[in-house]
């Protein structure tokens, strides 16, 4: 039993401490120069050390684009396969080898465009995976056409005139798709990302981890207001279960609950400081974490949540299925070839 | 007076014919019944006299409510306890239930049975049961003079009749006069024998097909104890059901054993097969079972990622049934997470399998692409149906041949096997997997939906005659660096490492973008890429198959009829007929369709003539007209049912005429 990471009981125990460096390749590194791919890499693999398991069971599995060279960059087994069925494979691998620490790496056109249907189906089944959501609003790799979560209107190579489409708030779909575990961080916050990373590997089930991605190149500085230390504090919501959520500068405002249900941000005063909404990610409803999810104002990103939304316990579908196969074993033996091939209805010609 | 095919109808018996003067579209013409010459003398315990046949072939047909499949496959398993040869065709519309009455409902189910070996479920049915107009009106075309009709008069009302544009009643008004007529009130019957059993009508009404099984099972002298446990066992929860279903059934049996409607009863003598342990089974069945051998044989787990599609949806319901067998099955969210999910096991060290039909392919094929780049040891299992897009989902074709060999992107090919009978889906599970495992590479195994629902006897194997399969893993470096490199080849086969996720030193990455050889890293080098493409061809081209065979028993035939897949049976059907009247035609059948064995270039070029029927537009003519350039000529059918002996029989013996008159030129 690995106490830390029960996601990992069945995952066997490194010998001995790993460090960052054993988890880096020899392979060059070939993402744009500035990309926040480079910090989400780094924090990655300083964090894998954390989960004390064999560096050989883990595996990365990646789709397409930019984020989805990921593997080939962590000495760990990887596999990067095709546009958006990263969910899919991994669901095979992770559904007949508890034995591993299975990891999606995928990006917004991955995940959320070509690859919509296996990341809804992964996230309702609660497959053991940790799904990494690199989101930089916008298409890298195909040099720069808007994405599912590229703000309507946007300019972009493929929308000369402006985008059409309404964007997916990558959280409320999770949730709306019975996901067990929902985050959100960001690429320049180390400690924020590993903070985040640590719960997903601990959560038993499928993580999804929505990491805010800065593309330098075709949508610099989307994250911008997220980050900068003048409106950070402003537009940054920092949640941490069971706390009141409060944020700005020295929590000067936080976040309420109206008369009608909905959430709301609002100055805090002594009279309303013991309205303020507790942060429950266990929250059996998912109720609130969706209306957390949807707090920030689309265009400003202000109000943005980070940290973990929603991690609920629900039975985990690589277990189900082994407990099947082992139960199945039990009430009807092994399985003998001989017996299954002769069936009950034979003759004998002499 | 009988159409049935007795003894004295049967050519010599010693070449196991299909009957050439059988009932049908023989090239004479239908044949005239002939005179009985069997021994009709009564014997103990039966009052009526009893005639001798070779072999039988009946039609159930109803509406698809009325539970035709059911029957045909009772009396099936009857047959086969009994011993004798059989071949089946159920025939049923993709409406579960389509309107009642109407001509799209009609399901059918075709039995051949035979003392003798037989190959197809027979051209024209020497029997037809009919439960109602719409079932005789739809079936009534396919049968020879003197057929021998069934019908449920209890189904032929006014209403009944004009729905299916019947002007007049058929059983009235003399059009059927070419055929033996049973009027039978087959409902009427039923309700009378469970009258007291206490079952409202509507549900008594059900077991009228299991009054029409008994009513032929007495006709062909079919043991009925089995049929009875089934029944016990199908409604184990509801016995009054099963008690009604077993009480019409052997109310049928009687009713043909005192009525005077039914003069005569058959008898078809076991069939002298080769020695061994027998079973019924259909190719999806066998196909199943290949594949949980192929699992044990190779110690490897068996993984299906699977979407429900007919005809392929049987082997996902078959193998969910064997998780003691450490089977797992994986119903997916669509096609390509099914064929994802079991190269995502594949990575991991299972036997991946993805079983579809052709549209499934069409959404799997990037996947199937990724296979092949990654090498990983993948069985696409493709029962195929009438196509185009949604095409005829319940009819058989074989049109997906092309598609296999090259619906992908890219120089991406895969080794493709395909059975020629039920049982032999059996054997292409494993030989897909011995490809498959030994090379590390996508493999096709393409089945029909005509394989995957027909049935025959099958000799059950001993476990321990199948070919064993070695996964033969990496375990170590296999550098003098030590290093690990994925894409270091087998001399021989060409195959990389499985190295698995686990094994301490093997870690590596492989993915879709072209590889360094060797290393497997990412290389965008223009004769690297020329150098893994020419490499991934010829470690497909040099599998090892076996030689084909050619079947040329004098060895002066002039035309050769090359076949692929379920064509088999009605081929080698017609085959024996030509030779029975006395022409030279020789034979060979593809069991691999990539590579192609290597001996069938000679083979082809060794004829002045070669014959290819497929049921498609010419799919395996076009590949070895390109690959050896040979005047194949195609014979092609896309009816969604399966060639006819006589048809193709005719066929060869227009291609040998053909060659005698440019002789005569």
């Amino acid at each position: 039993m690995n106490e830390q990471f029960p996601s990992l009981s069945l995952v066997p125990k490194a010998d001995a401490p790993q460090s960052a460096k054993e988890f880096k390749t020899d392979q060059e590194v070939r993402w744009c120069p500035g990309c926040g791919d480079y910090a989400i890499l780094a924090a990655v693999q300083s964090f894998m050390p954390e989960l004390g398991i064999k560096r050989e069971n883990t595996v990365f599995v990646s789709g397409i684009g930019c984020s989805s060279r990921f593997p080939y960059y962590m000495n760990t087994y990887g596999v990067h396969s095709i546009h958006g069925r990263a969910p899919a494979i991994a669901t095979g691998l992770a559904s007949s080898r508890q034995d591993l620490s299975v990891w999606v790496v995928t990006g917004d056109g991955d995940a959320l465009s070509i690859g919509g249907n296996h990341l809804i189906h992964a996230l309702r089944r609660n497959v053991n995976l940790k799904i990494l959501l690199f989101n930089n609003r916008i298409y890298g790799l195909t040099k720069g056409q808007y994405s599912p979560t590229s703000e309507l209107g946007k300019i972009t190579k493929s929308t000369p005139m402006g985008s059409l489409d309404a964007p997916f708030n990558p959280l409320s779909l999770a949730i709306g798709a019975e996901a067990s575990f929902v985050a959100r961080t960001i690429d320049s916050d180390r400690q924020h990302l590993q903070s985040v990373l640590r719960a997903a590997a601990q959560h038993e089930g499928t993580a999804l981890v929505e990491i805010y991605q800065n593309c330098n190149i075709f949508n610099d500085g989307a994250f911008e207001v997220l980050k900068e230390p003048g409106t950070r504090d402003e537009a940054l919501i920092r949640l941490e279960h069971g706390q009141p959520v409060r944020f700005g500068a020295d929590g000067g405002n936080g976040v309420f609950r109206g008369p009608d249900g909905e959430l709301f941000t609002a100055a805090v005063t002594p009279e309303n400081e013991a309205a303020l909404l507790v942060h429950d990610a266990h929250a059996a409803s998912p109720a609130t974490a969706f209306a957390l999810s949807r707090i920030a104002d689309a265009d400003t990103l202000h109000h943005t949540p980070i940290g973990v939304l929603r991690d609920v316990k629900r039975p985990v579908y690589d277990e189900l299925m082994a407990s099947q196969l082992a139960t199945a074993a039990a009430h009807r033996g092994p399985g003998d070839l001989a017996t299954l091939l002769a069936g009950n209805d034979t003759w004998t010609v002499d | 007076m009988t159409s049935q095919v007795d003894q004295s109808e049967a050519v010599d018996g010693s070449d196991g014919d299909e009957g050439r003067s059988g009932p049908g579209e023989g090239r004479s013409g239908p044949t005239a019944p002939a005179g009985p010459t069997g021994p009709d003398a009564p014997q103990p315990g039966r009052v009526k006299p009893i005639r001798r046949l070779d072999r039988v072939i009946i039609r159930f047909a109803g509406d698809s409510g009325d539970g035709m499949q059911l029957t045909g496959d009772r009396f099936t398993s009857e047959t086969a306890s009994f011993g004798n040869d059989l071949s089946t065709l159920p025939n049923f519309p993709a409406e579960i239930r389509a309107p009642a009455g109407t001509l799209p409902g009609v399901s059918s189910f075709q039995l051949h049975f035979a003392d003798h070996d037989i190959l197809t479920p027979g051209d024209a049915p020497n029997v037809l049961v009919a439960m109602n107009p719409a079932a005789l009106k739809a079936n009534v075309p396919d049968l020879p003079r003197g057929a021998e009709i069934i019908v449920n008069t209890d189904e032929f009302t006014k209403r009944a009749l004009a729905k299916v544009g019947y002007a007049a009643d058929p059983l009235a008004d003399g059009s059927l006069e070419a055929y033996h007529l049973h009027k039978v009130p087959l409902t009427t019957l039923t309700l009378e024998a469970l009258k007291d059993s206490g079952l409202a009508r509507k549900d008594a009404e059900r077991a009228k097909n299991m009054f029409a099984l008994g009513l032929l099972s007495w006709m062909y002298h079919r043991p009925t104890h089995g049929t009875e446990t089934f029944l016990r066992g199908k409604f184990a929860k509801k016995p009054q059901i099963a008690e009604a279903n077993i009480i019409a059934f052997r109310a049928g049996w009687n009713f043909g054993e005192t009525t005077e409607s039914f003069a005569v009863s058959y008898e078809v003598a076991p069939a002298k097969l080769p020695a061994g342990r027998y079973r019924n089974i259909s190719g999806n069945l066998a196909l199943s079972y290949g594949l949980i051998a192929a699992s044990r044989r190779s110690g490897l787990p068996l993984y299906l990622g699977s979407y429900p599609i007919t005809p392929a949806s049987d082997i996902l319901h078959e193998l969910s049934k064997h998780k003691n067998f450490g089977v797992r099955t994986f119903q997916a969210e669509d096609e390509i997470a099914g064929i994802g999910a079991a190269l995502g096991a594949a990575f991991g060290g299972a036997l991946g399998v993805t079983t579809t039909s052709g549209p499934g392919i069409a959404l799997k094929s990037e996947t199937i692409g990724l296979a092949v780049s990654l090498e990983l040891p993948l069985l696409i299992v493709d029962i195929q149906r009438g196509g185009p897009s949604t095409g005829l989902p319940t009819k058989t074709e074989q049109a997906d041949l092309l598609q296999a060999m090259f619906g992908r992107n890219g120089e991406a090919p895969v080794p493709i096997v395909a059975p020629a009978t039920p049982a032999e889906c059996f054997d292409a599970a494993l030989e897909a997997a011995r490809i498959a495992v030994t090379y590390r590479t996508p493999v096709f195994l393409l089945s029909d939906g005509y394989l995957a629902n027909g049935s025959e006897p099958w000799r059950i194997p001993e476990v321990g005659e199948l070919p064993a399969i070695d996964p033969d893993f990496a375990a170590g470096p296999n550098r003098e660096d030590g290093a690990f490199w994925p894409y270091q080849r087998d001399p021989q086969t060409l195959a990389r490492p499985w190295a698995l996720p686990g094994t301490p030193g093997l870690e590596h990455r492989i993915g879709g973008i072209e590889k360094q050889d060797g290393t497997g890293n990412i290389s965008y080098d223009p004769a690297n890429h020329d150098f893994m493409v020419r490499t991934r061809q010829a470690k497909v081209d040099g599998i090892t198959v076996p030689p084909v065979e050619v079947d040329d028993p004098s060895g002066e035939a002039r035309v050769l009829v090359l076949g692929w897949g379920s064509t088999y049976g009605p081929i080698t059907a017609a085959v024996r007929r030509v030779r029975a009247d006395g022409g030279e035609i020789a034979q060979a059948h593809l069991r691999h369709l990539n590579p192609f064995p290597a001996n069938l270039g000679t083979v082809l070029r060794s004829y002045d003539k070669v014959i290819v029927p497929e049921m498609n537009l010419g799919q395996l003519a076009l590949l070895v007209r390109a690959k050896y350039l040979v005047d194949a000529e195609s014979y092609n059918q896309v009816r969604g049912l399966p060639f006819k002996a006589a048809q193709l029989a005719d066929v060869l013996w227009a291609a040998i005429g053909t060659l005698d008159e440019e002789d005569h030129r």
